[in-house]
């Protein structure tokens, strides 16, 4: 009796949105295909190597989605991708990145809904959701009009002694690795991988634990953005665990932080030490400054003799 | 200290002349009470004096320094000589005037900050502590307290403990420019005294020149604290010879190269890559102007390359050059004579040398040359590049294109094209990678010391 009732119960509830044809029931509600969420490397969604992986629930607790836990080996894998696409991305024009830059935003604008309900599924606010999209895509659209400009601010021709024709202009540090804000579904990988990659260098980012979903579909952004495959990598995984390995890396140029935890700050610190990595400590993941792309520039200076 | 010559140290070391052995004089050994008197002394001058004071007036100060070195720039030439070992033309015709130069250059920019840094307000950092290398005592000591000055902080500086005269006399000089009491400190010492400087917590901002395995451990010990730092490390730079270049000044630029200054040169071009078709020609053409060098006695000015800095920087030469021997590189020597008493080592070139060895690799920071052959352009910037260094580079070439090819493919922070080791107060000097963080001259060397 009772698994008859509970079976008609099922029933009721799969044709609430059916209808009735000679006495049977047709059962046409639509089954949702849910979506795997992979790492994006190499302009690739592959899975873990690890084969790890982490839960993320909502805030009624319920299993949102398997979320993979990146590894050493996922990082260093980026880190090749990365430095494998570098030299192509910097060599690209300055007009050309810019317009990349843009795209992204474009993009991103068209989907703003689909990453404002993203966000609300991993706990944000509407308000502070739609916030977070705009400000995004704002943020892009800044980055990108600086790829054709700092290099203009921030170079000197040099007024030397002897007779040479001296000058300075920036250049970008090569393979960048950074750790999202961990309150920050959005903004937070914007904030690292707008600046980095408006000055001509290649990003690894490990994406906030909470709000994996927002990142790997930001991932799809990149990917249809024009934006060339290992110039963004974006892991998920755990800061605990992968700080130390992003920041003892021998083939990362500088590292990027914009967690809240002084303990792997100063780990972060200490392992830079290994290859003289530089360590940008974000503290306001909101500021836009052409500081923020300089910190990823080495200046170089060129002596070249005038007269025969 | 406290600009400067008061103190009571309880313990002193002795500063000689490499080119004799013999004591020059006894030096005072700071210790940790010593390093915290002048901190206590740099905060007390920035509070109160520096950071109030109108920006032209700073300016004033900083000029007036320039003017007294000029004034006495043939005391400084002697002493730097003296004490480090290098020739006399060196430091009478680079040192000591660039030196001056730079504090000219930084005093005219005190009243000018604004305009440095686009968009922002330019703020000193506070107190900076400053450690400079033994190569050039008095040109580091001006790179570091020009701009440090400039910007409105004030500095306790510790020169290297084999050459602490120079600075020492530009306390004398801070002093009789009337700078304000503690805004200019030295102490004298060695590790440990830099150690302390390092992790004093009154101080807001550290710039170190040195190797990079001391740079490394200054690294790591600033990590988790507020310091800001700056970093001016070691080099293994790529000399490249193309050959279309025009030869003899390519030989010129490579001696200048590498033995300007004994190789005691961080930006020093110490590997040299020349293409297969003139290699012989040129190595040649080395060799015979090798034995042209007059290696003796630094005060003479026909000296052309001078003493090693100390017993220790010459058994590591010596030892680096054994390791290349033994590890099959082919060794040739200038057959000079060289004094009987002193440091001295003579000019040397290393081929048949591979890209693994470890003299290829690892920065000797004496007179001694690794060179390389190569075909194309694009192997001569893979060459170039297989270091985890990159201060500086040299191209030799002909034509403008193939300059600006290289240039901007070499992963270093200097470039020379068809010259090499020039330096400048208006020219911005500092590495990528491994050789640093950080740049020092220019308007890209205020940077270092605004907040």
């Amino acid at each position: 009796m009772e698994v008859k009732e509970k079976i008609k119960k099922t029933i009721q509830k799969h044709t609430e949105n059916g209808h009735s044809v000679n006495g049977s029931t047709v059962i046409n509600k639509r089954i949702p295909v849910l979506k795997t969420y992979k790492l994006y490397i190499n302009g690739q969604f592959p899975r873990t190597e690890s084969g790890r992986y982490y839960k993320l629930t909502n805030r009624d607790g319920k299993v949102v989605a398997n979320i993979c836990r990146g590894s050493r080996k996922d990082f260093r894998d980026a880190v090749v991708a990365a430095r494998k696409a570098q030299e192509g991305w910097q060599k690209k024009s300055a007009f050309n990145k810019s317009q990349i830059l843009y795209r992204i935003a474009e993009t991103l604008e068209t989907r703003k809904a689909q990453f404002a309900e993203t966000l609300m599924l991993q706990g944000y606010e509407h308000q502070a959701a739609e916030q977070e999209v705009y400000a995004s895509i704002d943020m892009l659209v800044y980055y990108a009009g600086w790829c054709d400009k700092y290099q203009q601010v921030f170079s000197s021709v040099n007024p030397v002694e002897s007779s040479y024709f001296n000058f300075s202009f920036p250049e970008p540090m090569g393979v960048v690795a950074a750790i999202a804000n961990q309150q920050s579904g959005l903004l937070s990988l914007i904030t690292t991988i707008a600046p980095a990659i408006a000055g001509g260098n290649s990003i690894i980012v490990l994406a906030a634990e909470k709000y994996p979903l927002t990142a790997i579909d930001f991932a799809e952004v990149l990917n249809a953005s024009d934006v060339p495959g290992g110039v963004v990598n974006i892991l998920t995984g755990y800061s605990k665990e992968l700080h130390t390995h992003f920041s003892s890396h021998m083939d990362v140029n500088a590292m990027m932080y914009c967690g809240n935890n002084a303990d792997e700050l100063k780990t972060i610190q200490t392992n830079a030490a290994l290859n003289v990595k530089r360590v940008i400590a974000v503290k306001d993941i909101k500021e836009e400054s052409p500081y923020r792309i300089m910190g990823l520039q080495e200046v170089k200076t060129t002596w070249h003799p005038v007269g025969i | 200290m406290e600009n400067s010559l008061l103190h009571n140290p309880k313990k002193y070391f002795d500063t000689i002349n490499p080119a004799k052995e013999t004591r020059i004089a006894s030096v005072a050994e700071a210790g940790q009470a010593d390093v915290d008197a002048a901190v206590s002394a740099a905060r007390q001058a920035y509070n109160k004096v520096w950071s109030k004071m109108p920006a032209r007036e700073r300016g004033k100060y900083i000029y007036r320094i320039a003017r007294l070195m000029q004034e006495r720039a043939r005391e400084l030439a002697i002493i730097e000589s003296m004490d480090g070992g290098k020739p006399i033309r060196e430091s009478r015709d680079i040192d000591v005037p660039l030196a001056a130069a730079h504090f000219f250059y930084y005093a005219g920019w005190a009243d000018k900050l604004d305009y440095a840094l686009p968009g922002m307000k330019a703020e000193p950092m506070g107190v900076a502590g400053q450690i400079i290398p033994w190569n050039f005592p008095l040109l580091m000591a001006a790179w570091k307290i020009a701009p440090a000055l400039a910007c409105g902080n004030t500095v306790v500086l510790k020169p290297a403990e084999t050459t602490p005269l120079t600075a020492l006399k530009l306390a004398e000089i801070i002093r009789d420019a009337d700078l304000p009491p503690g805004v200019v400190n030295i102490v004298t010492g060695a590790g440990a005294t830099g150690a302390a400087i390092v992790n004093h917590a009154g101080i807001d901002k550290i710039a170190f020149t040195g190797s990079t395995d001391v740079g490394k451990i200054i690294q790591k010990a600033l990590a988790g604290t507020s310091k800001k730092f700056t970093l001016e490390l070691g080099g293994k730079a790529a000399n490249i010879i193309f050959e279309d270049a025009a030869i003899d000044q390519a030989v010129e630029g490579i001696v200048n190269g590498i033995f300007f200054n004994q190789g005691h040169v961080c930006c020093a071009g110490s590997r040299l890559f020349v293409q297969e078709s003139i290699a012989n020609t040129l190595l040649r053409k080395l060799k015979d102007r090798m034995e042209t060098l007059i290696v003796g006695d630094p005060l003479d000015k026909n000296t052309d390359i001078g003493a090693i800095n100390s017993r220790d920087q010459l058994n590591k030469i010596k030892s680096l050059v054994k390791i290349g021997i033994n590890e099959g590189g082919e060794c040739y020597q200038s057959s000079c004579s060289l004094p009987s008493k002193g440091f001295w080592f003579r000019p040397t070139i290393f081929t048949n040398v591979a890209q693994s060895s470890k003299i290829v690799q690892e920065e000797i920071f004496g007179p001694v040359l690794a060179i390389q052959t190569f075909r194309t352009v694009e192997e001569a910037i893979e060459k170039a590049n297989n270091t985890p260094y990159g201060l500086s580079g040299g191209v030799w070439t002909d034509k403008g294109s193939k300059v600006f090819k290289v240039t901007s493919k070499i992963k270093a922070g200097v470039l020379w094209a068809n010259t090499f080791n020039k330096f400048d107060p208006t020219s911005p000097f500092g590495g990528y990678k491994e050789s640093g963080s950080g740049r020092e001259g220019g308007m890209h060397g205020l940077s270092a010391y605004l907040k």
